[in-house]
């Protein structure tokens, strides 16, 4: 669940890698080339070898050098910066080869099987998939990391971690994903506009149903979502789902267990959503995320939802007066698991297997997760870090609403693996979302679209199947 | 040829073959290597499944959509640019009025070639851009806009274009709009070479089919397009090369890249789904090998079809 968005969808440059990688012309595979070409085996080693200590528990070595590439996305890369300083107050001697991009997959894929960097944040709608790169061995476990002792607190790596961080890592019993920033999901609006017109925001579907009325009559949109990526509406589905059938109900669809999505209460736990698409609640156009968010801005819809990166997205054109503000998705009354909330640890940092510095790019993200680097991160991000207490210094009424919401929630978090696990059923349920906001499909059809869909995940014998415990 | 020019020609000749058989011949080669095993491209190990990855090919429904969805375009494309293209060029070049100077194309004539022309020096990717602009599905968008404003379509229910996949004479309407744009772009290229071919058709032949007493309508056809015919032969093959692309426009313009659910799946998209986010490099490589073959067939038919003695003028 570590899929942010980019700041614009494409650059020339990776344009035109992709269209030679898919086949220009008549010579279709001629970029697989940068895929392809020298895939001869090279030996590296761990990188490591001076002497372990506390302070340098991998045995980084001075006069080396780390590459590290950051992703570029809805929370810029000046906390990444900033982490760097940190690093180096204690290996002065150790040279950070910092570089953000957009486009990780496109840049960083071809070097995976050959000369990896260091240490790549995988996140964007351009990243490299988790479960391949499990599958082919091409990232390390980091479960070293989590015993390490804290850079600059009492106790190990993984005691500083926010709840559901080291799972979130975790695949096939190993931690090889280290989550930096803690996003949590829900509906937005503007405070001032609500207070404003007397309006209260809601907590199940049935006020909101009440509600919408009234935000039509001045001329809003009740709703809006980025309808071009299709894992903006996912969200709200995967919730509703948590929220009324319950956490094993989500675990067996994970597990692709025969009939997960006819469980009952599945269909009406969606039917909400289907409504709300039925009476026109939504802000008509198919607009992508950063055109919704705008529209919203603008005061053209009254709920918008996305995640905590949000305020760092859009920070350059929201309004004076504007109060950014989290809620929890809503509920029904009889919802099984009303309180819990859409919670995860996102922007993952993996460390390639065939990287020459693993040792240091460990001690990086160490230091990335250190209280002095999360606290930066919060304070330059507006979003949480997944490191313990990042955002109790930092004043900002749109994090201290989506800290609001955490504590207000019980202790489990709402989480979904299949679109990490499955290539081919992210794909299906991000288009089926997008059909049944664009009011193609109901709830019923959707589900047993999914059904369909992942019946044919679990019948075919190239894709590696995962299992989620918990 | 003297020996000392042949070392000099072969020794100018040598690096740009080297550098093309290694940039150019030697991936394709591994490509197809490649397509033989199951890599997942992140490892360097593989195993070898012989044409395991071609038989499945011919099972793979996404597959079909999108070789269907190709085809459309293969037909489409080369069919509405040549026409408009040809259309463009006679009416510049010999569709206004005839006086003693000879035929002329229609008054301003210059100007119409630049602009006609302007959209083949843009990017691709700023003719995509723009065209995102374009198509954009709220009051924001400039059609949309503008027929919301003059009340021929209603605000709550614009224009989705490319998030459209409701279909339009059998065909999801997402891929008549990409049609669009790329029958834009494209003509005013071909315009430019169908017209440097009408100018060295000899006007006197013109002058003689006007003597007798030919219309505008039998010039055109019974004189300007029989004289095109190795030209438009020659944009049909390039036209087709593009047809079977259309992978940056896929890429840009449509919801999850070959969405809506779907609808706009191409060839290309396909691959870059198999290839870059399923891990399956080889079935992908197989996949471009396929497409790679086809498209030489297809050329190659092409070009025979439409071999016949040339004309000499």
């Amino acid at each position: 669940m570590s899929v942010t968005p980019e700041k614009s969808d494409l650059s020339r440059r990776t344009l035109l890698q992709r269209a030679g990688a898919a086949g220009l012309l008549a010579v279709p595979a001629a970029g697989l080339l940068s895929a392809c070409a020298g895939s001869e085996p090279s030996k590296s080693d761990s990188g490591g070898g001076a002497a372990k200590s506390k302070d340098n528990p991998f045995g980084v070595k001075d006069d080396s050098a780390v590459k590290v590439v950051v992703f570029n996305g809805g929370l810029g890369d000046q906390w990444a910066k900033e982490d760097t300083v940190v690093f180096n107050a204690k290996h002065p001697k150790v040279t950070v080869n910092m570089s953000s991009t957009q486009k990780i997959k496109t840049e960083e894929q071809p070097k995976m099987a050959t000369q990896p960097s260091d240490l790549v944040m995988n996140s964007g709608a351009d990243m490299m998939d988790r479960s391949t790169l499990i599958n082919e061995g091409a990232i390390e476990p980091l479960d070293d990391l989590l015993t390490a002792p804290a850079w600059d607190g009492e106790g190990t790596v993984g005691d500083s971690l926010l709840p559901g961080t080291v799972g979130d890592g975790t695949q096939n019993g190993k931690f090889y994903v280290v989550n930096v920033a803690y996003t949590v999901w829900g509906n937005w609006y503007n405070a001032a506009l609500f207070k404003k017109e007397g309006w209260t925001a809601p907590t199940t579907w049935d006020e909101f149903f009440a509600l919408a009325p009234k935000i039509k009559a001045k001329g809003m949109a009740p709703y809006v979502h980025d309808a071009i990526h299709g894992y903006y509406p996912r969200w709200g589905l995967f919730a509703s789902i948590w929220k009324a059938v319950g956490k094993q109900a989500v675990i067996d669809i994970d597990n692709l267990k025969d009939g997960a999505w006819k469980a009952d209460g599945i269909v009406a736990a969606l039917q909400p959503w289907e409504k709300l698409v039925k009476d026109k609640l939504l802000l008509p156009g198919k607009l992508n995320h950063t055109q919704s968010q705008q529209a919203w801005l603008d005061g053209k819809a009254a709920f918008i939802q996305v995640g905590t990166w949000l305020k760092n997205e859009m920070a350059a054109t929201i309004p004076p007066g504007f109060e950014l503000t989290l809620s929890d998705y809503w509920s029904n009354s009889g919802d099984k698991a009303a309180k819990d909330v859409f919670a995860a640890s996102g922007e993952g940092f993996v460390v390639p297997s065939k990287a020459p510095n693993k040792a240091a790019a460990k001690e990086f993200l160490r230091a990335i997760l250190s209280k002095e680097g999360s606290a930066k991160f919060a304070e330059l991000t507006k979003s949480l870090a997944s490191t313990k207490g990042s955002g109790d210094k930092v004043q900002d009424s749109a994090l201290a609403s989506a800290n609001a919401v955490v504590k207000g929630g019980s202790s489990d978090l709402i989480s979904v693996k299949f679109p990490d696990f499955y290539a081919d059923l992210d794909k299906e349920s991000q288009n089926l979302s997008e059909e049944l906001f664009a009011g193609r499909l109901t709830a019923q059809q959707f589900v047993d679209k999914m059904q369909a869909a992942a019946d044919k995940v679990a019948k075919d014998s190239s894709i590696k199947k995962q299992t989620r415990t918990a | 040829m003297r020996h000392g020019v042949a070392r000099f020609v072969t020794g100018f000749l040598a690096l740009p073959v080297a550098l093309y058989l290694f940039y150019v011949v030697w991936p394709f080669a591994q490509a197809a290597g490649y397509s033989l095993t199951d890599w997942g491209g992140y490892s360097d190990s593989q195993r070898f499944v012989g044409l395991d990855n071609y038989v499945r090919l011919f099972s793979d429904e996404l597959i079909r959509k999108a070789f269907w969805h190709n085809v459309f375009f293969l037909v489409t494309v080369p069919l509405f640019t040549i026409g408009l293209a040809l259309l463009l060029a006679f009416l510049l070049n010999v569709g206004g009025r005839e006086d003693r100077a000879g035929i002329r194309g229609v008054f301003g004539s210059g100007l119409y070639k630049v602009i006609f022309f302007f959209p083949q020096v843009l990017s691709l990717v700023v003719v995509a851009v723009m065209w995102q602009q374009i198509y954009r599905s709220d009051e924001q968008g400039l059609i949309n806009g503008l027929l919301i404003k003059i009340g021929l379509v209603d605000a709550d229910n614009p224009i989705a274009f490319t998030a459209d996949p409701e279909p339009f004479l059998g065909i999801p309407a997402v891929l008549w709009w990409l049609l669009l744009i790329a029958v834009w772009s494209g003509a005013g290229f071909y315009m430019v070479l169908f017209s440097a071919a009408m100018q060295s058709i000899p006007k006197d032949i013109y002058e003689a089919a006007i003597l007798d007493g030919a219309g505008r309508f039998h010039t055109f056809f019974k004189v300007t397009l029989p004289l095109l015919r190795d030209t438009i032969s020659v944009a049909w093959v390039y036209l087709g090369f593009i047809a079977l692309d259309m992978y940056a426009l896929v890429f840009v313009m449509t919801p999850s890249q070959g969405g809506p659910n779907h609808a706009s799946e191409i060839f290309a998209s396909v691959l870059n789904f198999t290839a870059f986010q399923k891990g399956q490099f080889g079935y992908a490589c197989a996949m471009g090998v396929a497409l790679a073959i086809f498209t030489i067939l297809l050329a190659a038919l092409q070009l025979r079809i439409t071999r016949r003695d040339r004309i000499e003028y």
